[in-house]
């Protein structure tokens, strides 16, 4: 090896330690952030105006008006704008659809009636377009939740920033759901013929917990038991055991409010821990709700009444009213292309009978709390994961402009495919 | 001499021809008074704060401030409250009995909605709590060519004819793309119809207007024939080809449905081949990428806000589409498609200004004034302006508002939608239903 070698190789490790040592340096500014002036809205607490919160190591570590900025935070000047927790829609199929009418591009319905056993969390597509786009309006969590057949599978949360699916899980699985059995027909001659069909397959789904309990009975037994035998290892069963045993929610997705009322007896003879999901005539039977204690995950609302005798105005209302009698309420799109449309159908729940404060909860800190992650999401406090958003106004609002969304703590990219085209076509003259 | 009475009551008839429409229409008309609003009239009078709009007789007879209902005529308190034009939804396929596509035939030119109107639907009535008061109710997109639209008033409660606002132009519905060539769908058993691809569409609208001009060329013959004095024998009647001659002689507009780029294009140079012109393009969800085309042709564009992805040929669509061709010079007009979303254009309005950053006023005008320009019914609808239709939407609050509500929708000058009213009722019906129900149990 001749001198000059020598020099190239003391050279590139002088240039290497140097790098390290700026990466390091910057590695340590990245995880402190300071968004400062700004009105924050923290939901669990009052207003605070000309605030600042702190950031540091993807935790809220300060909130308040009298708040010292550590000399390493990159500061986020807020001055006029609003600082909100992130949203959370509470039921999407995110990152299992891409466009509708092409299957290759479909993951959300496995074939078959009972799938417990079926889980989204490793079917999450992390590059679906849908993803950046639903994070630009300031959503930060998302419940992934199966469809089809009767019991669909296993849900889960994810953050929409990772660079893989099980980066993003924030929770898996979330809920055992059902897709409980129902009329479908708008037309009364049909919801007749279908009543038979409906009672027999809502029996069919008690016979398979009970099935499911009888293999989880057995198998206990077994274990407590020498002389017993253990039944033979059913995937399907097993994955039903926390269910069973109210250990992981049934999150059932149900709307009339006669079918309602048959999953309140379902879950309570079965005793499950229940949410409910859709429920756009929960109004109709808001005591059952009540009583039962079961939390409301509301689907889109838009949505016309099954009858005109309803009101025109029955999809909008039910919120309003559910919440009056103490039912918790939430919000949710179940579907991934408009998942960014959330902030909108909660609002119009507001226009139309809702506290708006009660609005805001049901896209922040209330999914957090029935999906069981309230301790590190859903509002702005100290000690929280920093899932925060700036906004120029209130993020219900669809004229409103989100100028930053931190994911974890740090800021996360707004642009997504639809900014990519808008700047492309823009350019062309 | 013999022949006078026979002129006279010629004159006569055609002068009753003449005077029939206005007076069918002066007889629906109503008179009203709605004061104190902030009136946003998309017009020349801007937006009045505490303004008042008299309509006599079912139109705008005076925009101001102070105005005083002549006696016994109604008057509507609009403190606090927004008063805007009436939403007008430029591509809805509500009041159709039965299918809006007659899908055995990739051309079926002939077929009218105007013979199916069905004035019960509810959709209509749903449309009113949106503050929609008029929409172009159209076939579906099968075919190629599907057939002919109708503009309707949304008077819920009143007979098929009465709904149809007779003075908007005649329509003709075009459609390309995947809904044509029957992608997304299974294909009924036996022989595929043509076309099944883009090429086929373009192949098969330039036949048709070749058949057409052809068509067309044989009656002028037969009327300069005729007009010379000969007696020629007429050709055979087409009704397929008849309103295609009328297309090509801009008595018909033509309406468009359309996604992707290239078949925009196609279309657009298929009408300048043929010497008509596209009124109007329909959801053209990728029109921004053809904007000074469009822009160049004269076609309006009527989009979606943001509704996407749910076809491979909607998966480049972008919810900056109306803010890109509004910026191209293209008038643009934000339509529901459904049912439903004919309640809440006035929310798909407002994604104009979040997505491309449009002045409110401009977003209110793509569910207005821009959608009576591409009908062609501006001059009687979509602002609020003297001598125009009196069709208004009265919201609580800002309706590019996520909490806003509309309060009350009114068409030429009688409440069709009245929030209050509407919910005083219902409880009454919710009463009776309950008192009906007692007795029941009782006996």
């Amino acid at each position: 090896m001749g001198i000059k070698a020598y020099i190239s190789v003391f050279l590139g490790g002088l240039l290497i330690i140097a790098g390290s040592l700026g990466a390091g340096e910057s590695l340590q500014k990245a995880e402190v952030y300071a968004i400062t002036n700004a009105t924050i809205v923290p939901v669990t607490a009052p207003i605070i105006e000309k605030g600042t919160v702190v950031i540091s190591r993807g935790r809220i570590i300060a909130v308040g008006a009298e708040v010292e900025i550590p000399q390493e935070a990159n500061v986020i000047d807020a001055q006029g704008m609003y600082v909100y927790p992130a949203m959370i829609n509470s039921c999407t199929i995110l990152g299992l659809y891409e466009i509708g009418s092409v299957r290759a591009t479909l993951d959300s319905s496995e074939t078959g009636k009972f799938n417990p056993d079926v889980r989204v969390a490793a079917a999450i597509n992390h590059e679906s377009v849908h993803i950046p786009i639903t994070r630009s309006v300031g959503i930060a969590l998302a419940l992934v939740a199966p469809r089809g057949g009767t019991i669909s599978g296993q849900s889960a949360l994810i953050r929409l920033e990772g660079w893989n699916w099980s980066e993003m899980l924030v929770k898996s699985p979330v809920g055992l759901h059902i897709s409980f059995p129902q009329v479908r027909a708008r037309r009364r001659a049909a919801e007749e013929e279908d009543e038979e069909a409906i009672s027999k397959a809502i029996q069919e789904l008690k016979d398979y917990f009970t099935g499911a309990r009888h293999y989880m009975e057995r198998k206990e037994g077994a274990a407590k038991d020498a002389s017993l035998t253990a039944p033979p290892v059913d995937m399907k069963f097993e994955a039903m055991i926390p269910a069973l045993k109210g250990e992981l929610p049934v999150i059932v997705s149900v709307t009339t409010s006669e079918a309602i009322k048959e999953a309140i007896k379902f879950v309570e003879e079965m005793k499950l821990k229940a949410i409910f999901h859709g429920v756009s005539e929960g109004w109709k039977v808001v005591d059952e709700l009540k009583k039962a204690d079961i939390p409301v995950i509301l689907s889109s609302l838009y949505g016309t009444p099954r009858e005109w005798k309803d009101g025109y105005d029955a999809p909008y209302r039910n919120a309003g009213i559910l919440c009056q009698a103490g039912i918790k309420v939430v919000f949710s799109t179940g579907d991934a292309a408009l998942a960014n449309n959330l902030p909108y159908h909660a609002a119009k729940a507001a226009a139309f009978g809702l506290p708006k404060e009660e609005a805001l909860k049901g896209v922040t800190i209330y999914p957090a709390q029935i999906f069981g992650v309230d301790k590190d999401y859903g509002s702005i406090e100290v000690g929280k994961v920093a899932n925060i958003i700036v906004t120029d106004g209130c993020p219900l609002e669809i004229t409103t402009q989100v100028r930053h969304v931190l994911i974890d703590g740090k800021p996360v990219d707004l642009s997504n495919k639809h900014t990519e085209l808008y700047e492309k076509y823009r350019k062309k003259k | 001499m013999k022949r006078l009475p026979i002129i006279l009551g010629g004159i006569f008839i055609s002068l009753l021809i003449l005077l029939l429409p206005p007076l069918i229409h002066t007889t629906y008309g109503q008179d009203l008074l709605v004061k104190n609003g902030k009136v946003v009239t998309l017009g020349k009078k801007g937006t009045i704060e505490g303004g008042d709009v008299l309509i006599e007789k079912g139109r705008i007879k005076k925009i101001g401030k102070g105005l005083r209902a002549p006696e016994g005529v109604r008057v509507i308190d609009a403190s606090e409250m927004w008063v805007i034009p009436g939403i007008i939804d430029t591509h809805t396929h509500i009041g159709v009995e039965g299918g809006v596509n007659e899908g055995s035939n990739s051309v079926t030119s002939e077929v009218r909605i105007i013979d199916v109107i069905w004035p019960e639907n509810i959709s209509i009535f749903y449309a009113l709590t949106g503050g929609c008061t008029t929409c172009n109710t159209m076939h579906g997109s099968a075919n190629t060519i599907g057939g002919q639209n109708v503009v309707i008033k949304n008077k819920w409660g009143v007979s098929a004819d009465e709904l149809i606002y007779h003075r908007a132009p005649k329509e003709l519905k075009f459609a390309l793309g995947e809904n044509v060539k029957q992608s997304n769908f299974p294909r009924v058993s036996g022989q595929p119809r043509y076309p099944t691809t883009r090429m086929g569409v373009e192949a098969l609208l330039r036949k048709k207007f070749t058949e057409a001009r052809a068509y067309m060329k044989k009656w002028d013959d037969y009327n300069k024939q005729k007009k010379a004095g000969k007696n020629p024998i007429p050709p055979r009647r087409d009704l397929q080809l008849d309103v295609l001659v009328e297309l090509l002689q801009g008595k018909v507009r033509a309406q468009v449905h359309c996604y992707r780029a290239d078949e925009i294009l196609m279309m657009l140079k298929v009408a300048e081949e043929y010497g008509f012109k596209i009124s109007s393009l329909e959801h053209v969800l990728e029109g921004y990428k053809v904007a000074d085309a469009i822009a160049a042709h004269g076609a309006s564009c009527s989009t979606f806000a943001d509704s996407w992805g749910y076809k491979m040929e909607a998966f480049d669509a972008i919810p900056y589409n109306s803010a890109l061709l509004a910026e191209a010079g293209v008038n643009i007009t934000i339509n529901s498609d459904s049912g439903e979303r004919i309640r809440r254009l006035f929310q798909d309005a407002a994604k104009c200004v979040k997505f491309g950053g449009m002045s409110e006023e401009d977003a209110l005008k793509t569910v207005t004034i821009n959608s009576a320009k591409c009908l062609g019914i501006d001059k009687w609808v979509g602002s609020i302006e003297e001598g125009k239709d009196g069709d208004l939407a009265i919201f609580n609050t800002n309706p590019l508002s996520a909490y806003t509500r509309c309060e009350m929708t009114i068409i030429e000058g009688k409440v069709y939608f009245d929030r209050k009213a509407y919910q005083e009722e219902m409880e009454k019906l919710r009463e009776e239903a309950k008192k009906k129900e007692e007795k029941k149990e009782k006996s």
